[in-house]
């Protein structure tokens, strides 16, 4: 064993609960010495069971040495274990024990990313307007202070009309997204789930196409186009979830992704079938699909803001149950955990969000799942941390992402899906590189 | 058997002979005057129409006003689906943007017309031997003249066309002639699309219409052909006349105008110059254009009038 004062400082120095000795805890973040050792599956659930808090090195070596010889040969030499196999696993601390919450600087950090954002999209847009001339506009419609707008009739429909409701709506959208991703990513352990999993996207194009194509009037049709859109999203998870369950209940989560695979093919299928059919729709239906907030107004905001609050409400309360969930299923279910229960209750929550945001903002992908991964590469995998700042730097993403959409090519409005992708994919590049370089 | 004198013979023989040259020649409306064969060039290339056509096809809703403007109806057996004007032509459900090459080879054609090639359109029915002429969108208004001439003459109506184009031309300047132009140039908004906002540019058909009139396109300053504009710039921008081209596309009236947040501010709006046109007389650059200037007169007269 080598010695300790060796190996690189991974963490703070902490007391072990086991020996009262003080060790060096990396929180078995990547990069931590624990990751160096690995233990038989059986030895590590009986280990976490035991101990709720990091061990120091000799009282995890002990543990493994005993742990090797109630297995016999399954350990021998470190290197014929397979890491992550059947049999054995990395001796990390379980989520729910590493899990710290949101690290203070960090949340803080989030918090003012998002306000200023907020208040840096009210100042910029294609129209140029004074950020003092809007910040007394700002005033003059708080009751009681005696202030008047300096904008005329125009720029005051302009920032408080047009702006104003956008910059709101991409807020709430781009959280939505962003948490719903982490919710869908807990619930399917699978990094690569996106809030449009399950057949969202594909439900929600097709509701909007047979609006877009059938509605009778102009009236009608913009009207009715959220709710459809809305309902297509919701009864495509519910197809795809109806199929998965019919499968059996031992088939697990791998059942529910294929079902919504099928279910997703099928309704866009159909849409593009009734796309082919009237043609002089298409344009309408490939703009509504890029998504964007061009017409972005208060009522839309009231209209999906309760949805977005109770989904993220319900997804930021289980997100300690996230973190178990990411066990396994049969060891979330052996700490007490009801996983279909809990399963049904994320993807519900997290539908429902979904569902609300592509309904008045068409389908945005790259933030659903670029976001909550960047979050993981910086901060931290654990839920308790993923889950509130996915919501706040989502939003705080979208916001800025629809200021580029508006202004870079003024005053030519570019598709917000587009910005997504020229802005997130690159960052999330650097940002890769740069963790894997200095990780384990 | 009926007998003949020897001698009449050869007189009869001649006599049948020229009755049967001149039935032949007299249904092809003296072949020195239309010319077939004829060849064209056109945006497929060089194209040979052997005969009159008796069985056309047409793809494309522009050629379809076209070849009846030209009084070429009576030769042409359907049409696609999406030619409405004018009145009582043989639609058919054949598209013109997804054609179907055996869909329409069940017509028997002997000459086609389509605006777009796709699907190898083209290729297919020159295996097919069967004449095609592409004519896409025209991107001005000569262009669209051009077009009517050469369906014309491709269907032996090349005098017909000629006066066509020349009545259009009358009467699209004299439309222009009658409205008097402001002092201060008026501002324009025409739109084709929403969600976002899609407006033409001057380098563009439809933009060329409007500049006729000497109104200002807000739309130029994006550059470009069809082009995206935010809200926000529509709104800074104040145009004095909206032109809705997306009434059937898009469900756009000047009610939804006022449901627009923001958009009550804008003068067009406030003052309800607002021009409510068909799709398809806004986009099809056939005859009906005549009735799109019209409508765009009528509106910037109602508009210079309310303004004094």
């Amino acid at each position: 064993m080598a010695d300790l004062r060796e190996r690189p400082t991974s963490g703070t120095l902490r007391r072990c609960p086991g020996c009262a000795a003080e060790f060096d805890c990396g929180g078995g973040d990547p990069g931590c010495w624990c990751e160096s050792i690995v233990l038989p599956r059986e030895t590590l659930a009986e280990l976490r069971s035991i101990a709720d808090d990091c061990l120091c090195e000799t009282c995890l070596a002990s543990f493994a040495a005993r742990g090797r010889l109630q297995s016999g040969a399954g350990g021998g030499a470190s290197g014929e274990v397979r890491i992550g196999g059947r049999h054995s696993a990395k001796a990390i601390p379980h989520d729910a024990v590493r899990a710290r919450g949101v690290p203070p600087l960090w949340g803080i950090g989030a918090v003012v990313f998002l306000v200023g954002s907020l208040l840096f999209a009210l100042t910029v847009g294609p129209i140029s307007i004074g950020a003092w001339s809007i910040a007394q506009s700002a005033l003059a419609h708080l009751p009681l202070l005696h202030v008047r707008s300096p904008l005329g009739a125009p720029d005051e429909a302009i920032v408080w009309q047009i702006r104003a409701p956008s910059i709101v709506l991409a807020a709430l959208v781009g959280g939505m997204l962003a948490i719903a991703g982490c919710g869908y990513q807990g619930v399917f352990r699978n990094p690569l789930a996106d809030p449009y999993f399950l057949g969202v996207a594909a439900g929600a194009g097709l509701g909007a196409t047979l609006v877009i194509v059938y509605a009778s009037s102009g009236g009608d049709s913009s009207e009715l186009l959220p709710f459809a859109a809305f309902a297509g999203a919701i009864v495509g998870v519910a197809a795809a979830y109806l199929l998965g369950r019919s499968v059996g209940s031992h088939a697990g989560t791998g059942a529910l992704i294929l079902a919504g695979v099928s279910v997703a093919a099928f309704m866009t299928a159909v849409q593009t079938f009734v796309q082919q059919q009237h043609t002089q729709t298409l344009a309408g239906v490939y703009s509504w699909l890029l998504g964007g907030f061009a017409s972005a107004d208060w009522q839309q905001v009231v209209l999906v803001a309760p949805y977005i609050a109770f989904s993220a409400a319900v997804l930021l309360l289980h997100r300690r149950v996230l973190d178990v969930l990411a066990l396994g299923d049969e060891e979330a279910a052996s700490l007490g955990v009801d996983v279909r229960r809990t399963r049904l209750v994320i993807v519900v929550a997290a539908t429902l969000g979904t569902a609300a945001a592509v309904a008045v903002s068409g389908l945005i992908g790259f933030v659903g799942i670029i976001v909550p991964h960047t979050i993981r590469l910086l901060v931290s995998s654990s839920y308790r941390a993923l889950v509130p700042l996915s919501l706040l730097l989502g939003a705080g993403f979208l916001v800025l992402a629809n200021v580029v959409a508006t202004t870079i090519m003024s005053p030519q409005e570019l598709p917000i899906g587009v910005v997504t992708a020229f802005l997130g994919a690159p960052f999330f590049a650097v940002v890769l590189r740069r963790t894997r370089g200095s990780g384990a | 058997m009926i007998s003949f004198d020897r001698r009449l013979r050869w007189p009869l023989a001649l006599a049948v002979i020229a009755a049967a040259v001149f039935a032949g020649t007299a249904g092809a409306g003296a072949t020195a005057r239309s010319g077939f064969p004829v060849t064209l060039k056109a945006a497929d290339g060089v194209v040979t129409i052997p005969n009159r056509p008796a069985r056309i096809v047409s793809l494309s809703p522009a050629a379809t006003q076209d070849l009846f403007a030209d009084g070429a109806g009576k030769q042409v057996v359907a049409v696609d689906s999406y030619s409405t004007y004018p009145k009582g032509v043989p639609v058919t459900s054949l598209n013109g943007y997804s054609p179907n090459v055996e869909a329409i080879a069940k017509y028997r054609p002997d000459l086609v017309v389509v605006y777009v090639d796709n699907d190898d359109i083209v290729g297919h029915l020159e295996t097919l031997h069967i004449p095609v002429l592409l004519e896409p969108a025209a991107t001005n208004l000569s262009g669209a003249y051009q077009q009517i001439e050469q369906l014309g003459e491709a269907t032996g109506h090349a005098g017909a066309a000629a006066s066509v184009v020349a009545g259009m031309k009358h009467k699209i300047s004299s439309i222009v002639a009658s409205v008097p132009r402001p002092p201060k140039p008026l501002s324009v908004y025409a739109e084709v699309g929403t969600d976002p906002y899609y407006s033409v540019t001057s380098a563009t058909f439809i933009g060329q219409i409007i500049s006729l009139f000497g109104l200002r396109n807000v739309a130029d300053r994006a550059g470009g052909t069809y082009t995206s504009l935010s809200s926000e710039y529509i709104v800074a921008s104040d145009p004095d006349l909206i032109i809705l081209a997306d009434t059937v596309c898009c469900g756009q009236t000047p009610a939804t105008l006022l449901a627009r947040p923001g958009w009550k501010t804008i003068s067009a709006v406030r003052t309800g110059s607002v021009l409510a046109v068909n799709d398809s007389i806004a986009s099809q650059w056939g005859p009906t254009i005549v009735e799109f200037v019209a409508d765009i007169a009528d509106a910037v007269k109602k508009l210079e009038a309310s303004s004094k």
